[in-house]
């Protein structure tokens, strides 16, 4: 029974993890090109949750189905907000920074709640619904196919910053920006492309998460300061690091509310954020 | 000498302020607009203890919530449990959030920039997490202040105008603090980590230990606004002075005005107050957050065009008249 129980909760734990690192991939990806923490990121997964929603209560069409149109408008938006934004601010003071992405974030959820109500509202009678029983754990199907879209999403991400020219670039912008800049690798364009790719992949884990989470304006603040932990353990910029923290990250959250009762899990990943910030700065799985 | 007459200038504007804004109670009997103007004095008062730690020393918290609402905290759980004097509370409460800011700097200093603004974040919001399930400190609940006994000994008060006069004197007695810390050597020394750490620690400065006073007195001025907050509304529980975004408040406060001047969050403070007020009364009523938006977009723009703020703004822009001036009046001679 016990025995259950934990790899229940294990389970769950990685589950929710993936979807963590999906987030965290975006963020750590702009911090790595240009050194800004966006504070809006988990407005990005908010905007993916009710791209996915009224697509599916207006159109009647599956999340699933409306997952790469989502992605696509979160691509365009992350880079029109670059482009109109960000820009102005690579070589700003960090306080200027801090504050145009903060101001965004409070930004984006006020015309959410503007325009959609601040009610919660979901996906009922998606194609995931249900669950299934697996190697006897009860295991909901949608968290198993978010998990399982996460997977599949950062290995695209992966592939791409590895193995085609585009990704190179961005890479190299990451590693060093003069020097990128002298290959004539254009900055600006890279900083808009992590915007997008960031956008994209929060919008990403919004849609899978819509169809077992609850959607509403604020919904962003209950998976932004996990992804700074992601992001922090895995080290700043890295995407393979991003990746394992979440799990990580996932697993601790929902152990630790087992443990010690659910309204000290988010405790426990800060403590552990903060343990990792002062003993570790550079992650768990970064370079000195 | 210049720049001393300036000071001086600025020295005598400020007081002749003061002494007009403690006058303010008389002229006008209406309890909205006095609370209003407590309402910016509390904001001035926290952008100022704020602007000690992030503006002087270069450290941007974003978690002075957990100062303010452990001050709140102290003197009314101290209030409600041990019937210790609010005034004393008050003080007590600074003198604990001052003592848990070494804590605070213990785990946040060996970090820069964004890194410490994330783990200063982290920090507040495990503090709210602690109030919200400690049951001897009324858990999500909160906690009341009784009534009962009001007066000058209870700082508790049925009309407005004494905690008007309560929050400027906290106000100028933060701003004091300030000037003491600007005109003395550890001012000078912050001035140097902040722009130029390297060249601080080579010549022999104790970094650490300037981050910690500032800090420390920082956290001692925020705590003492939190149970200012606490005896004006009676009422405390870990959203009202916890929450996130009564840290953003602090440093906004701070940004709009300018950061690292003694009056720049003062200015900030009127000009964000009375925009976010405005913004309620006209749009708030809508029930859609109209005010939160235009509240954000403020911020947005100030962010990205005012990165000195309106002081500094204003300030470049007549720095800038005065060269046009000089060299018109040099074209002249010639």
């Amino acid at each position: 029974m016990t025995a259950e129980i934990l790899l229940q909760t294990l389970a769950s734990g990685v589950l929710i993890g993936l979807i963590y690192a999906l987030v965290a991939i975006g963020l750590t990806m702009i911090f790595g090109v240009m050194d800004i923490v966006n504070f809006a990121h988990g407005e990005f997964l908010m905007l993916g949750m009710y791209s996915a929603f009224w697509l599916f209560a207006l159109y009647a069409l599956d999340p699933l189905l409306t997952l790469p149109l989502t992605v696509l408008m979160l691509f365009a938006f992350g880079m029109l907000l670059y482009k109109l934004v960000i820009k102005r601010i690579v070589a700003a003071p960090m306080l200027s920074q801090i504050f145009t992405t903060f101001g965004l974030m409070i930004l984006m959820r006020g015309v959410a709640q503007f325009l959609w109500k601040p009610d919660f509202r979901s996906i009922e009678n998606s194609w995931v619904a249900g669950s299934v029983k697996l190697a006897g754990i009860q295991l909901g199907k949608p968290q198993l196919v978010a998990g399982l879209g996460a997977v599949v999403i950062t290995a695209v991400i992966h592939a791409f910053l590895t193995r085609t020219r585009l990704g190179a670039a961005l890479e190299a912008t990451a590693a060093d920006k003069e020097a990128a800049q002298l290959m004539g690798i254009d900055s600006h364009r890279m900083f808009s492309l992590a915007w997008g790719i960031g956008a994209a992949c929060a919008g990403a884990a919004g849609v899978l998460l819509a169809t077992f989470f609850p959607i509403f304006p604020e919904v962003g603040a209950n998976f932004i300061l996990i992804a700074f932990v992601v992001v922090n353990l895995g080290g700043f910029g890295s995407v393979t690091g991003a990746f394992w923290a979440g799990i990580l990250v996932g697993v601790i959250e929902v152990m630790g509310g087992l443990l010690l009762g659910p309204q000290y899990k988010t405790a426990i990943v800060l403590v552990l954020f903060l343990a990792v910030l002062m003993f570790r700065p550079q992650g768990l799985m970064g370079k000195a | 000498m210049n720049a001393l007459g300036e000071r001086m200038n600025a020295l005598k504007i400020g007081l002749g302020l003061m002494v007009a804004a403690a006058l303010l109670p008389f002229a006008t009997s209406n309890p909205t607009h006095l609370n209003l103007a407590i309402l910016v004095l509390m904001a001035a008062q926290l952008g100022v203890a704020w602007n000690l730690l992030g503006g002087y020393a270069g450290q941007v918290s974003l978690g002075h919530a957990a100062f303010y609402g452990i001050g709140a905290y102290a003197s009314t759980m101290l209030l409600l449990n041990f019937g210790l004097n609010p005034w004393l509370g008050m003080l007590l409460g600074g003198v604990i959030a001052a003592g848990l800011s070494f804590l605070f700097g213990w785990s946040c200093f060996r970090l820069k920039g964004h890194y410490f603004a994330m783990a200063t974040i982290a920090v507040a919001e495990l503090v709210q997490i602690v109030f919200t399930n400690w049951d001897y400190a009324g858990s999500a609940v909160g906690l009341t202040i009784p009534m009962a006994q009001q007066g000058l000994g209870a700082m508790v008060f049925a009309e407005k105008a004494p905690y008007y006069w309560l929050a400027l004197g906290l106000l100028v007695l933060t701003l004091a603090a300030t000037l003491a810390v600007e005109r003395s050597h550890v001012g000078y020394y912050l001035r140097a980590i902040k722009d130029e750490p390297d060249a601080a620690r080579s010549i022999g400065i104790n970094i650490a230990r300037y981050k910690q006073i500032a800090l420390s007195l920082s956290a001692f001025f925020t705590a003492m606004g939190g149970s200012l907050y606490a005896q004006k509304e009676l009422y405390i529980d870990p959203a009202s002075v916890l929450g996130t975004g009564l840290s953003i408040k602090m440093a906004l406060v701070s940004i709009l005005g300018g950061v690292g001047t003694l009056f720049g969050p003062v200015v900030g403070a009127v000009v964000l107050t009375v925009i976010e007020e405005l913004t309620r009364v006209v749009f708030g009523g809508s029930g859609r957050g109209t005010d939160t938006i235009i509240y954000a977009a403020l911020i947005v723009v100030i962010a990205v065009f005012y990165p000195n703020g309106l002081l500094g703004w204003w300030r470049e822009r007549r720095a800038h008249s005065q060269a046009q001036r000089t060299s018109r009046a040099q074209e002249a001679a010639r």
